[in-house]
């Protein structure tokens, strides 16, 4: 072997490149998980935590708008726990990503000919993966508490494909915080804090016409609530609206992955700016 | 053709206080084949000098070339040259020797099982292939920083920056990796590397660069620098703290000491410094001297320069240590 072996960068074709360097750089963060097994466990238990909590202590104290019956709550709770947990998937990108930061890996990352977007897209992509089988678990989990898909299989993949797009958008904004925090501890914190007020101030676990009527619209077009009212859409569970003509009541598959789509639009290239130019320190 | 060079290097870091020049005007060459030792206490500007000249950070002003190719116009293709090796082990924790090494070289643009062999080949110049299938949280300080190094020589480069290489190693590991480091050099490796320690320059480098607040206040081989700090000196530390002014003074006359300010005096611990021209011979010189004078010795030493030497020779003041470099 020799450096002759070695491409030289202007042969290699550069999307080749960043799917190349991004796979390389999944197979890192997945290879780390089993390794990790106290947070691997955690991932899981608190999706399973927060199901049966809300299927048991909230569910018989919340009434669903148009569909009596106790099992009502169950079947409306899923994909809003879905949704949330995917939404939280931002924390194991900025944490990571601040973690390599602050051990001079991103410098070392930096220093090699990737791509620019390699470590990002790899991280992100890792983690997709992950939550895939994080949802796995939650979904057997709603089957034990009673929860079922009404419009067959093929509807329930197109809602856990939307939720993986979700996680998959999200994430960007994860590796923004991330890069610009640097130091994992504070990055777990800058990464969680503001999803609480966005998950809850949506229509995840209360019907948004409980809620009062000035936060109703809010909590509507919240990009939470389009991923929910899409998967509730697709399962043929209970979906509630306070405005059941507006936009987001009638086309929230459509509202789902315009939100994806945004999100990513605006994050990715920001989360790879703050890459080019990121040192540890 | 230079290797390395730089030329009016500047960058400025700005904090919600203040901006640090961290570069403010660093000239540097570094001929094919040759090592270079950036010598300067932290703060000096060091890292910040290595991370411009690995394409990490922009400058302000200036330019440097890597083999002929810009830093930032021509970046991709500095960066597949060179290897660089940084202050604290750059590595994934939760991989295994061979995964990481396998990693940097796929991202190396090496194919897999290229990569694979290469990983093999280092592992085993290193001495690590016992250690190969384990993570590297069960690595030593020393292994680390071996594995580290071996990342940074997977795609065989041909200039190799080496950012503080053994600074936090115990005196063993650092005597292996010198070695490791040497073995380079034969090969034909141009090499860079930053350090605290005049002895880590001395031993390793061709010449010598020492930096202060970001700009170069020497240049030199290790001899030329040496020379400049007046070379060897012996410190006494005597008993009586009342007598350390009359035994400098029987030093200064016995040794023929023209310049007193080449001496130094500290009552308070009871220490004084005189150069040592002769070096072993003017120590016995100095023990006779203060045996007949009837002043008593705790404790005498003939000590090399130091960086501090060299600082306080050059610039006037001590090494500085500052918690931030950047």
């Amino acid at each position: 072997m020799s450096a002759a072996d070695i491409d030289e960068p202007g042969t290699v074709n550069p999307l080749g490149r960043a799917f190349s360097d991004a796979g390389i750089l999944a197979w890192r963060t997945l290879k780390r998980i089993p390794r990790t097994p106290d947070m691997l466990i955690y991932a899981t238990i608190q999706p399973i935590m927060f199901v049966l909590l809300f299927a048991y202590v909230f569910g018989n104290a919340i009434p669903i708008p148009g569909f009596p019956g106790p099992r009502a709550y169950r079947e409306f709770l899923m994909a809003g726990i879905f949704a949330q947990t995917m939404a939280f998937a931002v924390a194991s990108a900025s944490v990571g990503l601040a973690d390599d930061m602050s051990k001079g890996l991103i410098d070392r990352f930096r220093s090699l000919p990737m791509a620019r977007s390699g470590v990002i897209a790899g991280r992100v992509v890792g983690d997709v993966v992950f939550n895939a089988f994080v949802m796995l678990v939650m979904v057997i989990c709603g089957f034990i508490v009673g929860w079922r898909w009404h419009h067959g299989f093929g509807q329930a993949l197109a809602a856990f494909g939307i939720l993986l797009l979700f996680a998959f958008a999200m994430l960007w904004v994860g590796a923004l915080i991330g890069l610009s925090v640097g130091s994992p501890e504070v990055a777990a914190s800058a990464g969680l804090i503001w999803l609480f007020p966005l998950t809850f101030l949506s229509n995840a676990f209360v019907p948004t016409p409980n809620l009062p009527s000035g936060l109703q619209p809010v909590a509507e077009w919240n990009p939470i609530s389009s991923i929910v009212a899409a998967c509730r859409h697709l399962f043929g569970n209970p979906s509630p609206f306070a405005s059941p003509d507006g936009f987001p009541a009638q086309h929230p598959v459509w509202l789902s992955l315009i939100w994806c789509a945004a999100i990513i639009a605006v994050f990715a290239p920001l989360a790879v700016r703050k890459y080019r130019s990121a040192t540890s320190r | 053709m230079a290797a390395v060079e730089a030329t009016g290097l500047v960058k400025t870091f700005r904090t919600r206080k203040d901006t640090v020049k961290a570069l403010d005007g660093i000239d540097l060459e570094v001929p094919e084949g040759t090592v270079l030792g950036l010598l300067g206490p932290n703060g000096a500007g060091k890292t910040t000098a290595v991370r411009v000249l690995t394409t990490l950070l922009k400058p302000d002003q200036g330019t440097a070339r890597v083999l002929g190719h810009d830093v930032v116009m021509d970046a991709d293709r500095v960066r597949s040259l060179v290897g660089l090796s940084g202050q604290y082990a750059a590595v994934d924790e939760l991989l295994t020797g061979r995964e990481n090494l396998w990693m940097f070289g796929r991202l190396y643009r090496l194919r897999s099982q290229q990569a694979k062999q290469r990983a093999e080949e280092l592992l085993d110049i290193f001495d690590l292939t016992d250690a190969a299938d384990r993570t590297l949280k069960t690595y030593s300080g020393g292994m680390r920083r071996r594995l580290d190094l071996a990342g940074s020589l997977i795609a065989h480069p041909r200039v190799l920056f080496l950012d503080e290489p053994t600074t936090g190693l115990d005196p063993r590991s650092r005597l292996d990796l010198w070695q490791i480091i040497r073995d380079r050099v034969r090969e034909g490796v141009t090499i860079l590397l930053t350090t605290q320690y005049l002895e880590e320059a001395d031993e390793l480098a061709d010449s010598i660069v020492v930096v202060d607040h970001g700009s170069v206040i020497a240049r030199g081989t290790a001899d030329e620098l040496k020379a400049k700090v007046g070379g060897e000196r012996i410190e006494v530390v005597v008993h009586d703290p009342a007598e350390t002014t009359r035994a400098l003074e029987l030093l200064i006359g016995s040794l023929d000491i023209t310049e007193p300010d080449s001496t130094t005096k500290d009552e308070h611990t009871r220490r004084i410094t005189v150069p040592a021209p002769g070096g072993s011979s003017a120590l016995v010189e100095v023990i006779r001297t203060l045996d007949t004078g009837g002043i008593r010795i705790a404790d005498i030493g003939l000590r090399r320069p130091t960086l501090d030497d060299v600082f306080l020779t050059l610039t006037g003041h001590e090494a500085e240590q500052k918690e931030q470099e950047s």
